[in-house]
């Protein structure tokens, strides 16, 4: 039971006055990603063809390592902006949306971050 | 919020019949939302064989007819019947829109089901709750802001800028574009919605408005404006052809264009 009024119930805490950073740097990654998705896709029917130790070397080029590192790091960004929006949407109490929006950033970020890990490992010649 | 079932007593049950009278030439069933807060009762859907020679073409006609002369208890809104009141939005065959401008042939299929504007609290029959919408209404404050001293005729404005609000000032508040967004359904409490936001964007465009940054400050919100997931429904189901999903894109362009 409340008595707010109406007008109390629809203004809320406020306007955050957030939110233009997060829905720009969206429609910037998916910007950035149609090019990187080609290349990575050119570049999986290339991997295939070679052995091991030519595949080796195409990572240890820093443009190839450099690109996969971007396709990786922006692909992953992306997914965790996009979780964010489904979790906000959906999900409604204060401790399950907590959970679920740290448990998206923790696992995007540790899946980010060890996959360009081990790009860099190879490409420095670790492998 | 996200329900994915109905609370067991919003679930419709049962329901009466009405048989078309005797010698009824041209009959059409109607399935009609039925709630009556006081019986206790849950939901239930009546349907009604409607002779259509007896009522006019729109299904307000059906409606009324339906309340004069087979079950005077069927309660729901209506006022102008020409589509400028907004005051019959229902979801009439799946679709939000307003009764009387909504022709019964139009309908597709043999029964045409008739409900009140989808998740909203229903009050009784097909008259929905819309404290809350009104309320986001106001809460953009749909009105003139300005700080210079009111000139001695009036606030002036270009015939170019005059038609900028072409498509906005157009709307009604029948609620039937908010109350088909999921986005709306899903954060009613927190999302403004699709007619909300028309109107804010029609006062940010005002060319006479001087509280513009304002405005946009006060929609600048992941849930206010950002919960527009660019669906589109509002703008597939406006009875008077607008487009609030335009409107929100462009609020969300200007939030751009202060930060770039």
């Amino acid at each position: 039971m409340s008595f707010r009024t109406p007008l109390s119930t629809a203004r809320g805490l406020g306007s955050a006055k957030h939110g233009v950073g997060h829905w720009l740097s969206e429609r910037v990654a998916a910007v950035a990603l149609v090019p990187l998705v080609i290349w990575g896709a050119y570049s999986v029917i290339l991997l295939a063809q070679l052995d091991y130790y030519g595949a080796v070397e195409w990572i240890g080029n820093p443009v190839n390592a450099t690109l996969m590192i971007l396709t990786i790091a922006i692909s992953f960004m992306h997914m965790s902006a996009g979780v964010r929006v489904i979790v906000e949407d959906y999900i409604y109490g204060h401790l399950t949306k907590a959970a679920a929006l740290l448990l998206n950033l923790f696992i995007c970020g540790l899946a980010g971050a060890l996959a360009i890990m081990s790009i860099l490992k190879v490409a420095l010649g670790g492998a | 919020m996200v329900q994915l079932r109905l609370p067991k007593n919003s679930v419709p049950k049962g329901g009466k019949h009405f048989p078309a009278p005797p010698g009824a030439t041209k009959v059409k069933t109607f399935k009609v939302y039925r709630y009556d807060p006081d019986s206790g009762m849950n939901p239930s859907w009546d349907t009604y064989d409607v002779d259509l020679s007896k009522c006019g073409p729109m299904v307000l006609d059906v409606l009324i007819h339906i309340k004069n002369d087979i079950d005077p208890t069927l309660t729901f809104r209506r006022s102008c019947r020409e589509g400028i009141c907004g005051s019959c939005a229902m979801n009439i065959a799946g679709r939000n829109t307003l009764a009387c401008i909504h022709g019964h042939e139009e309908c597709p299929g043999d029964k045409i089901s008739i409900s009140p504007l989808p998740h909203m609290p229903v009050v009784k029959d097909l008259v929905p709750d819309l404290t809350l919408f009104y309320a986001q209404y106001a809460s953009v404050e749909p009105w003139l802001k300005t700080e210079t001293p009111e000139p001695q005729k009036e606030w002036r404005q270009s015939p170019e800028d005059r038609e900028k609000l072409d498509g906005l000032y157009e709307c009604i508040l029948c609620a039937c574009c908010s109350t088909s967004c999921p986005s709306y359904w899903w954060n009613q409490e927190k999302y403004l919605g699709p007619a909300a936001l028309l109107h804010a964007y029609r006062w940010i465009i005002d060319s006479r408005d001087e509280a513009t940054g304002a405005r946009l400050d006060d929609v600048e919100d992941p849930f206010k404006l950002y919960r527009c997931h660019t669906i589109m429904n509002c703008a597939q189901v406006c009875p008077k052809g607008l487009n609030p999903a335009k409107a929100i894109a462009e609020i969300k362009k200007m939030l751009v264009d202060r930060v770039v």
